[in-house]
């Protein structure tokens, strides 16, 4: 019964070239995107709060700019901008920089909402000790406000990873995308989709096993 | 320049010892709402001074200014001297740079109500913290130290443990030892038993009573604890709206106050 709808054979000639997809830009992309947004996401908080008014209005323009555009125009206008001055560039770059620039708006937030969920006390504490500003950042604010965070930017990486197949809009074919090339050739989705799936679970799954393995260490 | 060393002169002259502290026209205002206006009063060099009087007095904010917890609005203050956070200059009010701010504040050490340890760090980090990155010690003076201030305050065995670990009576002790670990030459003593249990009480004022026995350093107080500011102080100020209303020995303060205010408030608290 099952078989008349799910070919088995189909399925197993998909795996490989599925999975090398999945390999070559869909975690590429993920992860070197996932570290830029981490990164950047941070500076961003820490502008936020450290910088002068004059500099401050104007990043939270540029961040809140970003937030509320979409990504595939985000894609199309930054990869259409540099092809005029670089007709070579490697796409998946472009890629990762607007993945990675567009998740670190999101992160932010996270980001100063854990910074602003510690107490008055711990900053006044630092004063007390006149603790330089870049120790308390380090020693005293950070280290408890990304463990507050730290759920929540796990959450953005995963869903970066099902953002990915937006890249096709500037001709990268990540697994999605191969996936439906596949199920066209073949005339039957379901197999191809199928596997996708589950190599994206099968990625996701030991994700979310770290991030709780590190929430863990950060607990005191 | 000429008329900053005459006032204080002056100041250093109303008061016995050398001045640790004056105070000159301070105004803080918090919006539309004046909590101290022209505020004049000093303290001198090692002397402990406990300020009382109704909530909202201005008591804490006073030590909260002294900490640059709070933003001066008018006036002056000086430690040992030096300008805190704004000085005179050609006649005109200047606020100083962060750096200078800072050089002058590590002579102060303050213990709040609510402890604030950092709790991401064990005891012993907490202490040795500011003199690795302020005073910039070196880890095995800092250690050396912070052990010698832990066996002080009665927790020599606990320098692992981490604040979520003890009682509040210790996580204020602890704190007291943070502050002295930068050997402040004044200490800001805010309602630091305010947030304890009754039976906690105790052997935090023990440790500050030994520390007023046993060094000379500089304590400017807010407490609900009327036996521990009798027994500590050389001087009681009783505050009511941002004013000084009466200025004495704790002997005096406690038995005999001239103000009508002040022996209104005393027969409320005792």
């Amino acid at each position: 019964m099952l078989a008349a709808i799910f070919d088995w054979n189909l399925a197993v000639e998909a795996f490989p070239q599925l999975l090398v997809a999945f390999l070559k830009v869909t975690l590429l992309v993920t992860v070197v995107a996932s570290l830029l947004s981490i990164i950047l996401g941070l500076v961003w908080a820490i502008g936020l709060r450290q910088l002068p008014a004059w500099l401050g209005w104007p990043l939270r323009l540029f961040l809140d700019f970003v937030r509320m555009t979409p990504i595939p125009v985000q894609l199309l206008f930054v990869f259409y901008g540099v092809v005029v001055f670089r007709p070579r560039v490697d796409a998946l770059i472009i890629g990762v920089i607007v993945f990675g620039v567009h998740y670190s708006t999101y992160m932010a937030e996270s980001y100063r909402a854990g910074i602003e969920s510690i107490r008055s006390g711990q900053w006044e504490a630092a004063t007390a000790l006149s603790l330089p500003a870049t120790r308390t950042w380090r020693a005293v604010i950070l280290p408890q406000a990304i463990r507050n965070t730290l759920p929540s930017l796990g959450n953005w990486t995963i869903a970066m990873f099902k953002d990915t197949p937006y890249l096709i809009f500037i001709h990268v074919a990540e697994m999605v995308t191969r996936a439906r090339e596949f199920g066209g050739m073949k005339f039957s989705y379901i197999e191809s989709f199928t596997i996708a799936g589950l190599i994206f679970l099968a990625a996701s799954y030991p994700t979310a096993v770290l991030m709780r393995k590190l929430e863990k260490k950060l607990e005191y | 320049m000429s008329t900053d060393e005459t006032t204080q002169a002056s100041a250093a002259q109303q008061s016995e010892a050398s001045p640790g502290i004056i105070f000159e026209g301070v105004v803080k205002r918090f919006g539309d709402h004046t909590v101290l206006n022209e505020l004049n009063f000093h303290v001198g060099k090692g002397e402990r001074v406990t300020l009382i009087g109704p909530s909202g007095s201005g008591k804490t904010t006073i030590l909260r200014l002294l900490m640059t917890l709070e933003h001066l609005t008018g006036g002056y203050i000086y430690v040992d001297g030096e300008p805190l956070t704004h000085k005179k200059e050609n006649g005109k009010r200047v606020e100083l740079r962060a750096k200078q701010v800072a050089q002058t504040r590590k002579r102060i050490g303050m213990v709040f109500q609510q402890f604030n340890l950092f709790p991401n760090m064990s005891v012993m980090e907490n202490i040795i913290e500011a003199p690795i990155h302020v005073l910039g010690k070196s880890k095995e003076e800092a250690r050396g130290r912070a052990q010698q201030l832990l066996d002080q305050v009665g927790l020599g065995d606990r320098g692992d443990a981490h604040p979520t670990q003890l009682s509040g009576g210790q996580q204020q002790r602890v704190a007291i030892a943070r502050a002295l670990a930068m050997d402040p030459e004044i200490i800001l003593l805010d309602e630091v038993t305010s947030a304890l249990d009754p039976e906690l009480v105790g052997d935090v004022l023990n440790v500050l009573r030994d520390l007023a026995a046993t060094t000379d350093i500089t304590m400017l107080i807010v407490t609900h604890e009327m036996q521990f500011a009798q027994d500590v102080s050389d001087r009681v100020l009783m505050f009511d709206g941002g004013k000084i209303i009466e200025d004495a020995k704790p002997d005096v303060m406690f038995s005999n106050p001239s103000n009508e205010r002040t022996k209104e408030f005393l027969r409320a608290v005792l």
